[in-house]
């Protein structure tokens, strides 16, 4: 054979290895652009939190070979949490073709993308955090809160605070301390807690930590004096186990402290030691790595050495349960999206049908073998927040234990104040509200 | 300091303007038509905003001597300010936001610039500090300035002028291109004229500049005045037309910082210094991320594969630097005499 013939040769065969191979790589393949954060001040959060989304994404694919014969494929890039590599980020991961979702874990990042995926047309996910307002599907059709908005949340809380003392009509004359991050993010509930205090009667204080939180001797003081009947600690990052150990320290009982969502976590109440004993939080997911699905994952995906986490002790932390949970919401929601259109590739719009349609109950979570991991989901195409109910969970000093039930926020008196804050968005922006019939019409392609 | 860098005198040298209008033409004409939406989103736009932020600040530190860490405060203030003329005031045009915004921002400039008639360099960078510091705070407590959105975080308008809509990648990307090269022009012209001279008189001997009759005082706080006129435009840029959100902690003292190094490693004293100097900190660190990822995607986590990235580019700039202190323009200029001589020569 000569030179020029055998490049020939290996150029056909190359040739049609590519265009074997091409189609077949591409034909039915979901993928999810993660934007995460691995390095940066909240590193423990991203890593925690992709962790599980990614350990759930390669649950799917070793057990199932993907949901319904559709591989999940993802790639990871970079943020650090910062607003403009986010973006950057979307540039670069929207061009992969078949985006499911996205879920940057960030409020200034999916602030950043909204008008970017909606006029994309692919969902974006925040789950327990991001936009209050976004809850309204009729004017934010591709954002989904789900689980929890930061007013339901505050409604949980003064829910959960109303059982100890025995009932919603106890609250009357109660006296509340919000400890704030002074953040945008800390500040999103200021205007909830001055109107759940006026309906129910209870004194609510709220006292701002500056940003990063590292010294408030002041602010527990003003605590002392003003001798509450609980303290909310709406907290972030170094400033909770400052928190713990500055009440420990002036003698505020650490058992009547509630954490928000972003105040829940080990990394919060590790680093204050002995001072975090006793102290409560919400959350959406429980703690822990006995439920099913997590130990499914120990073993399918951990046991074939695909897990991701690097430390095996941070399985069914907080936020690899999160993740966790996330990574269900995600891929469930593409279940019911392939049902009504076909077990294939789906589009975005597509997907976001089937996050409009995602209702999992009690007994649908139990199958997916998160039983008591959440409780339920129940999303609508106006309802983008899906009525998810909360729980409570005690540090011991080693663990959380869950020390409630599953309890709902009032959703029916904050209904109308997120219609409102989303329809005075629309008018701001121009924006039509969408109708069921909107809601109803995909983009096939 | 460094002096002004100039042309090699004996050198053939082209007229002066023939590099930025042909550099226009195919900013306007030729990048519209083939660039991705990746490469206005992700680069041309933060470039651009990044760039002007760097020419205001090398009016300021490059040219009158006046270190300042307070930058991304008046990027913060032009844009927070630009946000609210177009929300309260009744038919203003954008371009009348845009400009008070400006206004604005010079304002809060000269207040912070009042310590440098008695301070000095280092001084004086820390005094500027409080700018960042006091403007971040107060768009943070006072939520008026946020139009009292819940979460302090603000959308930006649609961008049009005229009633000519500049929507989508390019639209912005032109919006951005016509008010950075309007005012890195306004710039240049400052720079080469009486007040500019007055301005490096006072930057490389104030006493003398004093003696032979500047007005010292005065010409410091123009110095604060215009350049935080253009870096808050370069906020509004930065938060209308490439993030398009406005929210103060994206403009901390990071942002400060790498605006500083933008014309340190640019150039000082230097307007294409800035345009290097942004080039090199926006386009560099994507590019290597994307090697990086291409090359060495499968071996590391996105944490591992970013912190390698740093240091080579940490590391790439101490080369820079070393190679000519002087900036990248300083480089450049080296660079293009060389060969100049070598097409001489032949």
């Amino acid at each position: 054979m000569t030179f020029l013939s055998t490049i020939k040769a290996a150029a056909l065969s190359a040739a049609m290895i590519v265009s074997v191979a091409l189609p077949a790589a591409h034909a039915d393949e979901q993928y999810f652009p993660l934007q995460s954060y691995r390095v940066g001040p909240y590193a423990a959060g991203g890593t925690g939190f992709f962790g599980g989304f990614i350990d759930y994404l390669n649950l799917i694919n070793i057990r199932d070979g993907g949901v319904n014969g559709v591989k999940l494929t993802w790639d990871e890039c970079e943020t650090q949490y910062e607003v403009e590599r986010g973006v950057e980020c979307y540039e670069r991961q929207k061009s992969h073709a078949g985006a499911a979702a996205w879920n940057p874990l960030s409020v200034g990042i999916a602030y950043a993308m909204i008008d970017r995926i909606t006029a994309d047309k692919v969902p974006l996910i925040t789950v327990n955090h991001g936009r209050t307002d976004s809850t309204d599907g009729r004017v934010f059709p591709y954002v989904f809160p789900l689980l929890l908005n930061p007013y339901s949340e505050t409604s949980g809380i003064v829910n959960y605070i109303a059982s100890k003392e025995g009932g919603i009509d106890k609250l009357k004359g109660k006296k509340i301390v919000v400890l704030y991050h002074g953040s945008p993010y800390g500040k999103e509930t200021i205007p909830i807690y001055e109107l759940l205090a006026q309906k129910y009667g209870f004194t609510v204080q709220q006292i701002e930590v500056p940003h990063p939180g590292n010294e408030q001797q002041s602010q527990w003081l003003t605590i002392r004096r003003a001798k509450p009947d609980f303290v909310v600690l709406r907290g972030w990052g170094v400033m909770n186990p400052v928190a713990l150990k500055t009440a420990v320290k002036v003698g505020y009982p650490v058992d009547h402290i509630v954490g928000n969502v972003w105040s829940n976590s080990e990394e919060d109440v590790i680093p204050a030691g002995d001072a975090a004993k006793g102290y409560t939080a919400i959350t959406t997911q429980a703690s822990g790595n006995s439920y099913p699905v997590v130990q499914e994952i120990v073993k399918t995906v951990y046991g074939a050495g695909k897990g991701n986490l690097e430390d095996k002790s941070r399985i069914g932390s907080v936020y690899h349960n999160l993740g966790i949970v996330n990574g269900i919401l995600n891929v469930e929601a593409i279940r019911v999206a392939q049902e009504k259109f076909g077990h294939r590739t789906l589009t975005g719009d597509e997907v976001r049908w089937g996050f409009e349609h995602l209702k999992l109950d009690p007994a649908k979570v139990e199958a997916l073998g998160a039983k008591d991991l959440f409780h339920s989901i129940n999303v609508s195409w106006d309802n983008h927040e899906g009525e998810g109910y909360v729980t409570f969970q005690q540090w011991d000093g080693k663990k959380w234990n869950v020390v409630s039930d599953w309890i709902a926020p009032d959703w029916a008196l904050l209904r109308p104040i997120i219609e409102k804050s989303a329809e005075a968005y629309a008018a701001e922006k121009g924006i039509k509200l969408r109708t069921a019939d909107d809601a109803n019409a995909v983009t096939t392609n | 300091m460094t002096a002004i860098t100039s042309d090699f005198s004996s050198a053939p040298v082209l007229p002066k303007w023939i590099v930025p209008v042909l550099l226009l033409a195919f900013a306007y004409g030729v990048v519209p038509l083939i660039g991705s939406s990746y490469l206005f989103e992700a680069i041309l736009l933060p470039f651009l905003a990044l760039s002007l932020a760097g020419v205001g600040l090398n009016i300021l530190t490059g040219y009158a001597g006046q270190v300042s860490l307070g930058s991304a405060a008046f990027m913060a203030a032009g844009a927070f300010a630009a946000y609210n003329f177009n929300l309260r005031v009744e038919g203003l045009p954008l371009i009348g936001s845009i400009f008070l915004a400006g206004i604005v921002a010079a304002a809060i400039g000269i207040v912070f610039g009042l310590p440098s008639l008695r301070l000095k360099g280092f001084y004086l960078a820390v005094s500027t500090l409080a700018a960042q510091f006091f403007v971040q705070w107060a768009l943070t407590k006072f939520s008026w300035f946020s139009n009292d959105s819940a979460s302090g975080v603000i959308d930006a308008p649609k961008l049009s002028i005229s009633g000519f809509a500049f929507d989508g990648a390019v639209g912005r990307y032109l919006f951005a291109l016509t008010i950075v090269s309007i005012l890195t022009f306004l710039a240049y012209r400052l720079v080469s004229s009486q007040t500019g001279r007055n301005f490096i008189a006072i930057r490389d001997n104030e006493t003398a500049a004093r003696i032979i009759g500047i007005p010292v005082l005065k010409t410091k706080l123009l110095a604060f005045a215009i350049s935080s006129f253009i870096i808050g435009v370069a906020g509004v840029i930065w938060a209308f037309a490439y993030l398009r959100t406005v929210e103060p902690a994206g403009f901390d003292l990071d942002r400060s910082f790498q605006i500083l190094f933008i014309i340190i490693i640019g150039g000082l004293a230097s307007i294409r210094g800035a345009f290097f100097g942004a080039a090199l900190i926006v386009v560099f660190p994507l590019g290597l991320s994307r090697l990086g990822g291409f090359l060495l995607g499968d071996v590391f986590d996105s944490g591992v594969l970013d912190m390698s990235q740093r240091i080579v580019l940490g590391a790439l700039i101490i080369l820079f630097l070393i190679l000519e202190p002087d900036g990248l323009a300083a480089l450049w200029d080296r660079v293009r005499r060389r060969l100049l001589f070598a097409w001489q020569s032949t």
